[in-house]
């Protein structure tokens, strides 16, 4: 397994968000993980990806057989995972190109790896700019600065083409997206699947999952995963919505 | 590990350039009086006209009350225990190149990572670098004499060219302007003069490396930059200063003098001593700069960024007398430790059509105190004046302040001024997005930091630009535990 998460719970404040949540994801599947507002999708992402006020409470996440909860978020950047924001954050003043290129050589260098000069890495940039079809017009920009929903989510895809993670976790990647710039970012997503490269997709809709198509969909709610199957989940929860599963859960 | 223990870890940052250089120095006892300004003035040989420019200044400081109105605040200072000369000895035995000069001095500079030898080599910079009181190493002097370029001591100039003293002298700054101006006046001890004649583009950017060395030393230097009609000189000044236990007070003037097209840049990296982590020892930077764009058409434009001084109190002004002058102010300056800094600048439109720009970037951290205090003073008969000013302050942690003095005066219809102001804090949100990239949290503030003086850095001259990031960098250093 990739990424095995046991029995995870955690609190935000003294609220419990997380109640037991189980997950295998192996190397280069597609899992999508959906569920209604409020279930406990955003804290998971935060939760996998190292960020402060969470509180885990129980339960374990093994990435690549490393306790992921002991690492500090760069720990975790640095062993490969990427997370992609729901909102990516503006930073004024730094200048996109900079940004990932001190990022890619943060990462290199913890694994030993020598860092990019600038010439390798315009290079680097300018090919993975052709496999997602992007042109170069966010690069010379401040991170994220004055850029439209659109322009910050294929910026985030852009980062995650680059960083080449193993396991890459995007956030309701769709929220606030229209659909010309929703298959975009769907695009390029379907451009770095690959054998070694895992995703967990969180989304509130259906929809992003028409252009990516999951190995295996699960439905989170109250802090747990209550349901998992194909990709032919998500297209009953398309016509059904979630209050059918979340009666039978708790009819069981 | 968490912003709180980050910013604590910034605050303990230890100052990298503390350390002393052993050099004999013939020093004149604490005290001063009548016979101290004399004595000065003998000891450096100067002529009959500046000992009594001097004592003239002497006796008006005699006069004046010491200045409260900044929001600084420090012990009163006693002016009598001061000793206010120091030269390295033998001033007479001065080195006619670098191979002369004492090892011990060109080490320190090894320290500060500044070696002239590199320095000149490589970035063709023209080093007039001080040391105590007195000048002890001036390099490319014949390349700028070719063009006609007086670089030199105060000293020297005040020797070899008594008329230009005589005429530009405290001409912008007077020995009647502020309290520690006329005590400058009194008793300044070196600093640099620079004379680019009309329609001369200076060669070579001119630097001076200041440093205090000698213990209760207060320097006074004394700076005189001018610029005749249709000419240009780019001024690089940066100091850094090795760790005292006594606060050490420091007094410059600077005064810039552009004619009819001329233009003077005049740039600094000041980095000296700020005090241990309880603010002691710090220095203390009291400093009067002002540039007077007398002719028509003229151009100064200061660039500062500050991360040192336990007390910083300095407004480089402008005069923007000639029509069409102009008058430019950027800076960034650094608070953290108990540091505290009154900063600004003063934009006084006197001509028709003049324009001035103020960019203020003001970085606060631990339980740093930082006031940007600015006026803007358009005159009656200053038509079609502009200005813009923004003045940006970051917060990091949340005992530091920031605060914001903008004082405009308007007496002409005419005018446009804008103004704009924000404060913001390095947010979590930034953090955490850094370092999901792979960045440490040291590495995120400094980008983040630099980010926001991206403006200010862009005026500074490439070289001094990366130092000034590097200084920015080294004074925020230890944001991981």
């Amino acid at each position: 397994m990739m990424l095995s998460v046991k029995g995870l719970r955690a609190n935000v404040g003294e609220n419990e968000i997380l109640k037991g949540l189980d997950l295998e994801v192996g190397p280069g599947e597609i899992h999508a993980i959906m569920g209604p507002n409020g279930s406990g999708k955003s804290t998971f992402s935060h939760v996998l990806s190292g960020r402060e006020g969470y509180e885990v409470t129980a339960g374990s996440v093994t990435f690549e057989g490393q306790d992921l909860l002991a690492l500090e978020p760069e720990e975790r950047a640095h062993l490969g995972l990427f997370l992609a924001f729901q909102y990516p954050v503006e930073l004024p003043g730094v200048n996109n190109t900079y940004f990932l290129k001190a990022a890619l050589n943060s990462i290199r260098k913890s694994r030993g790896e020598s860092e990019l000069d600038a010439v390798s890495f315009l290079r680097l940039i300018k090919e993975k700019l052709k496999i997602l079809h992007l042109n170069d017009s966010l690069l010379k920009r401040a991170v994220n600065a004055g850029f439209s929903g659109g322009e910050k989510k294929r910026n985030e895809i852009f980062q995650m083409a680059l960083l080449e993670p193993k396991l890459a976790i995007l956030d309701e990647t769709d929220s606030g997206l229209d659909i010309d710039a929703l298959r975009v970012v769907a695009d390029g997503v379907n451009a770095l699947r690959s054998p070694e490269r895992s995703m967990i997709v969180v989304t509130h809709y259906q929809r992003l999952l028409d252009y990516i198509e999951p190995d295996r969909v699960h439905v989170l709610a109250k802090g747990r995963i209550i349901r998992s199957g194909g990709k032919e989940l998500a297209l009953e929860l398309e016509e059904k919505g979630y209050g059918w599963i979340l009666e039978q859960e708790q009819a069981a | 590990m968490t912003s709180t223990q980050a910013v604590d870890d910034i605050v303990r940052s230890e100052y990298e350039h503390g350390f002393v250089t052993e050099i004999e120095s013939d020093t004149l006892p604490p005290g001063l009086d009548e016979g101290v300004v004399r004595a000065i003035s003998a000891r450096k040989g100067e002529p009959e006209f500046m000992t009594e420019w001097r004592l003239k200044a002497y006796r008006h400081w005699l006069t004046m009350p010491t200045p409260h109105w900044a929001s600084v605040h420090y012990p009163p200072i006693d002016f009598q225990s001061i000793s206010y000369f120091s030269a390295p000895k033998r001033p007479e035995d001065m080195p006619k190149s670098l191979d002369e000069i004492d090892p011990a001095l060109l080490e320190t500079y090894e320290k500060l990572g500044i070696p002239i030898e590199e320095q000149k080599a490589l970035a063709g910079i023209a080093v007039d670098a001080v040391f105590d009181s007195v000048s002890v190493a001036t390099t490319f002097r014949s390349a700028l004499a070719d063009a006609g370029v007086i670089f030199c001591s105060i000293s020297e100039a005040v020797h070899e060219h008594p008329e230009l003293i005589q005429k530009y002298l405290g001409s912008v700054v007077p020995h009647t302007d502020n309290f520690y101006a006329g005590l400058n006046a009194a008793v300044f001890s070196d600093g640099t003069f620079v004379y680019v004649p009309e329609g001369v583009r200076c060669p070579m950017e001119l630097s001076t490396y200041f440093r205090i060395n000698a213990r209760n030393t207060g320097q006074f230097e004394r700076t005189l930059i001018v610029a005749e009609a249709g000419s240009y000189v780019s001024y690089l000044e940066g100091c850094t200063a090795p760790q005292r236990d006594e606060n050490q007070l420091h007094a410059a003037v600077v005064e810039l003098i552009a004619m009819d097209d001329a233009e003077i840049k005049y740039s600094t990296v000041q980095n000296w001593y700020p005090g241990d982590a309880e603010g002691r020892g710090g220095i203390y930077n009291f400093v009067t700069k002002r540039g007077d764009c007398r002719g028509a058409r003229s151009k100064i434009s200061w660039t500062q960024v500050e991360t040192g001084s336990a007390i910083t109190w300095k407004y480089p002004s402008c005069i923007l007398r000639g029509d069409d002058s102009i008058g430019e102010f950027y800076s960034v300056a650094v608070t953290k430790g108990r540091q505290q800094a009154d900063t600004g600048t003063k934009m006084i439109h006197l001509g028709r059509n003049t324009r001035s720009t103020i960019v203020s970037k003001g970085i606060s951290a631990g339980e740093g105190q930082q006031t940007y205090r600015g006026l803007v003073r358009i005159s009656q008969r200053a038509e079609g004046a502009r200005n813009h000013t923004q003045c940006d302050s970051l917060l990091i942690g949340d005992r530091c302040t920031a605060n914001t003095f903008p004082y405009i005066e308007v007496k002409h219809p005419s005018a446009n001024l804008e103004h704009e102001a924000t404060t913001s804090k390095i947010s979590d949100d930034q953090l955490f997005y850094c370092r999901s990239r792979g960045l440490t949290e040291e590495d995120a503030v400094s980008m983040i930091v630099n980010g926001f003086c991206k403006e200010v850095f862009n005026e500074l001259p490439m070289e001094f630009a990366v130092e000034a990031q590097k200084l920015l960098s080294i004074s925020l250093e230890g944001a991981v535990g």
